[in-house]
């Protein structure tokens, strides 16, 4: 191990001319890659790093001396010595024509930030090349699938550019092969086997094509439904509360209302992955059905709302009762195995330093 | 988990067994299909034709309750075959001759009587352990839910152990945990056999260090456990507080668990619904939920993680730990002022040696799983790499037990029960987040078409399941997911209450309940 160590050490470092600077990089990086490190912005659409480069959109395109055309720089490995131009006046004019391009076949560019992660991508690189310019008119492609009638998934085609980041992250991050693409050109369509609806396909409605679609054409019907809500999205980290893998979280506010949930691209467990109850399944807290007050049960044997003083002191007071009458092992605290460390925490000290037993468990047996 | 989630995408082989990993932990289960892609073979061994199992190279429907039999005779292979790893057992491991002695007399023909699966499949599934490298076992609720729960999990320690395949990149013996923070709940001591950090109650030095610290004198003798003291409710337990758990729903034999709590004088419950179990309640507290409340959790993988409130609490709701603290001041107890979720963590952590080098502010980034020992210590995303705990992994010897009911002329079919990927637990929650109904709406019960034709049940209809506890009605889904002679449903749904049948026994040593088997009748409604 050691010697293969510093013959590493030892070895000279690959080298290229990224924009006339001179840049170290290692075997099998791509131009994009390389470029992104050192903070070019070199635009893409059909780009989603956990996923294999793709060349679709061609907004990557670098010149490379001694090659004749421009070449994808998210498919195009570095090699020693190569001479990179990022940004130059002619890359720049095609990036935009081919921007142009992409929103004359869209019904519209600007779509709500709540439809996804990645949404505001195209909205954000034609308004840096000011590509909104409806210099060509002509054929739309695509249409809107609104018989879907699955409640988490829109599926507005009309904003459809083909990256086909969607039918990638199902199949190469989630392995569910549940979408594919059917036609070419113009009559390209993103479909389920025998165009079914989402629901009778393998779809697991986990939501990755919504959070990696560029354009908005996949969309989060769920956050959505909060469009019109007053306010700016506040999103705030977090831990998704069901089962064990312990997934990072953006949770999505508006004002005091919680309107989504997106997944965190760099969350330790999840890398960006989420399933239907991490990504849908969060308004069980805004719930009516939610308790707003203590409730103690009266005389007539029913529970009523009461204030926190008196719930307390009833608590408290029945506690002690117990204790006075039948001894400290006649009491028993079950901790829950959803609520963060400070409840259980406390709850095993609460039993532990009032009745001196060990008569304390959670719910992890049943 | 021994092994880190970033781990699932190295082994060579995968043997899961006992877990619906995709619809359970459905994002793990996305490394492990990226493993396949990769080149991975997987063994998987469940009784229900899982999407998990159809992925597998060999699918072992083993009959509910066989895992021993299975692993004893895939450990008789592996040694037959010489794919033990003789070093590690030597430098590392304790009890291996008895071990290996032991597993001789159980063939792969033995057990294929108890599994009902081929000689040949047992047979390949120890070889593809035994070459695997690495392996890797993943397991869930499927082996732990059994009377031989712990002799389950010592028998995947076996096979793990005469291999080698512990404390190394992509292999480990990994349990998947169910709840988002049932792990924590250990880690703070909620057990009634450890004190917060796992220190044991029988430990002398340890219990005298809580006495101190909590003072008041605390028994040097483990506690009971839930299970023993539903039991004993009325009789000797006359008081409870619980804390975000549905008892009544999610724990088995319901009659006997509602009278358990029926029977107390004093029922305090903690809360964010009003749940089947609160409605028991002469104290309910509404507590703040996901999102309102700043906390910590830990992860399978042991990964200590931020919780963040974004929104302010609806009603009144207050956090469970100044619920608790309110009570606890309010009795005379020293010790319960705190401020902040972040004053009861930092008291973890100063108390928990596993802890003893996080705070609240290092865990800011989620990039700690412990042990982390000291402010030093980088955390410990494997375990067992150098060494184990105590020092050598123990082989166990264990003998194939019958599950605590066997069907009979009265109770001909296997039940075994499990989660769906829509529903949570007994849906509190998603049962109240829009939309999930579209995709599940009701319960189901799964019939193999064979069972169903022979027992005249229709596809959509009705039919009367019952067992030695009680009987329920449930609608008949006739498809080959269930093997012939087991059918399979949910426990989340409070409409088909299938922990009235449930509860035949408990694991001796854990007292888990059996819910993975139970002999049942099932005959169609008219």
């Amino acid at each position: 191990m050691i010697s293969d160590l510093d013959s590493q050490k030892t070895e000279k470092a690959l080298m290229l001319t990224l924009d006339g600077e001179q840049v170290a990089f290692e075997a099998g990086e791509t131009i994009y890659e390389i470029s992104e490190r050192h903070r070019r912005e070199v635009p893409t659409l059909c780009y989603d790093e956990r996923l294999e480069a793709f060349g679709a959109c061609r907004l990557c395109v670098v010149e490379v001396e001694g090659i004749r055309n421009p070449v994808a720089s998210c498919t195009t490995k570095a090699s020693e010595g190569m001479v990179i131009k990022t940004k130059t006046e002619a890359i720049e004019k095609h990036r935009k024509t081919l921007l142009e391009l992409v929103t004359s076949e869209n019904r519209n560019v600007d779509v709500n930030k709540l439809s996804g992660y990645a949404s505001q991508e195209l909205k954000i690189l034609v308004d840096r090349y000011d590509a909104g310019t409806g210099r060509f008119a002509g054929k739309k492609s695509g249409t809107s699938n609104e018989k879907d009638k699955n409640p988490f998934i829109l599926r507005d085609y009309d904003n459809c550019i083909s990256c086909y980041r969607c039918v990638r992250v199902c199949a190469e991050r989630e392995g569910d092969y549940a979408i594919n693409v059917m036609n070419r050109g113009f009559n390209t369509q993103i479909i389920t086997e025998f165009e079914n609806d989402l629901r009778d396909s393998e779809c697991t409605f986990c939501g990755q094509c919504v959070q990696t679609c560029p354009t908005g054409a996949l969309g989060d019907k769920k956050a959505l439904r909060d469009a019109d809500t007053e306010g700016e999205i506040k999103k705030t980290r977090t831990i998704c509360p069901y089962c064990g893998v312990g997934c990072s979280v953006d949770m999505m506010s508006k004002g005091d209302k919680i309107v989504g949930v997106q997944p965190a691209m760099d969350g330790p467990a999840n890398e960006g992955a989420l399933c239907i109850k991490g990504q849908f399944a969060f308004d069980f807290i805004q719930n009516a059905d939610r308790l707003k007050k203590p409730m103690i049960r009266r005389d007539d044997g029913e529970l009523h709302e009461c204030e926190w003083e008196e719930a307390l002191n009833f608590a408290a007071a029945g506690f002690a009762k117990v204790r006075d009458k039948f001894g400290r092992h006649s009491v028993y605290g079950i901790a829950s195995g959803r609520a963060p460390h400070e409840a259980a925490y406390t709850m095993q000290k609460y039993i532990r330093a009032t009745y001196g037993t060990n008569y304390i468990d959670n719910c992890s047996r049943a | 988990m021994s092994n880190p989630l970033a781990d699932m995408e190295k082994p060579d082989l995968i043997f899961a067994i006992g877990t619906n990993m995709t619809e359970c932990h459905p994002v793990a289960a996305t490394r492990l299909k990226r493993a396949l892609t990769s080149g991975a073979k997987m063994i998987v061994a469940d009784p229900r034709q899982t999407r998990l199992a159809k992925m597998a190279h060999l699918h072992l429907p083993i009959r509910v309750g066989s895992d021993v039999a299975l692993l004893l005779a895939m450990a008789h292979v592996i040694q037959r075959e010489d794919l033990i790893n003789a070093n590690f057992i030597a430098d590392r491991t304790a009890g291996g001759e008895e071990f290996l002695e032991h597993i001789k007399e159980f063939t792969p023909e033995w057990a294929s009587e108890i599994c009902e699966v081929p000689a040949a499949d047992i047979e390949e599934a120890g070889l593809l352990y035994g070459r695997g490298n690495p392996s890797a076992i993943y397991y869930t609720l499927g082996i732990t839910e059994h009377i031989c729960g712990v002799d389950n999990v010592q028998s995947l320690c076996n096979i793990a152990l005469m291999t080698g395949n512990l404390g190394i990149e992509g292999g480990g013996i990994n349990p998947m945990r169910g709840q988002n923070n049932i792990q924590g709940a250990g880690d703070c001591g909620a057990v009634p056999n450890n004190f917060p950090g796992f220190q044991p109650c029988d430990n002398p030095e340890s219990t005298e260090k809580f006495s101190k610290l909590y003072q008041t004198e605390i028994d040097g003798v483990k506690g009971i456990t839930k299970v023993t003291a539903l039991d004993n409710c009325g009789k000797g337990i006359h008081a409870m507080i619980i804390d975000g758990e549905n008892t009544v729903v999610t724990d088995p034999d319901k009659n006997h668990c509602e009278h358990a709590l029926k029977s107390l004088d004093h029922l305090v419950v903690i809360d964010i619904f009003m749940t089947e179990t609160a409605q028991l309640a002469d104290v309910v507290f509404p507590a703040t939920a996901w999102g309102e409340t700043d906390g910590v959790q830990t992860n399978t993988e042991r990964r200590v993680q931020r919780l963040r409130a974004a929104v302010p609490p609806v009603g009144e709701a207050k956090p469970d730990w100044w619920i608790v603290s309110e009570i606890a001041k309010r009795m005379g107890v020293p010790g319960f002022e705190y401020n902040s979720a972040k004053d009861v963590f930092n008291e973890l952590c100063e108390l928990s040696p596993i802890y003893a080098g996080l705070d609240w502010d290092r865990i800011e980034d989620s990039e700690y799983q412990w042990p982390v020992p000291d402010k030093d210590h980088p955390g410990t995303p494997m375990l067992h790499e150098n060494e184990f705990k105590n020092g050598r992994g123990k082989f166990t010897v264990v003998g194939y037990r019958d599950p605590a009911e066997v069907i009979s002329d009265d109770f001909p079919l296997w039940l075994t029960t499990g989660r769906r990927l829509e529903a949570y637990h007994s849906r509190t929650q998603t049962g109240r987040s829009a939309g999930i109904e579209y995709l599940l709406s009701h319960e189901s019960l799964e019939v193999h078409p064979d069972d169903a034709e022979r027992l005249g049940l229709i596809h959509g209809g009705m039919a009367k399941m019952a067992s030695a506890r009680g009987e329920i009605e449930i609608e008949v889904k006739v498809t080959d997911m269930s093997p012939k002679g087991t059918v399979f449903t949910s426990f989340s749904f409070a409409e088909v209450p299938v922990n009235i049948l449930t509860g035949s026994g408990y694991d001796p040593v854990t007292q888990t309940a059996e819910l993975k088997v139970c002999p049942v009748k099932v005959t169609a409604v008219k």
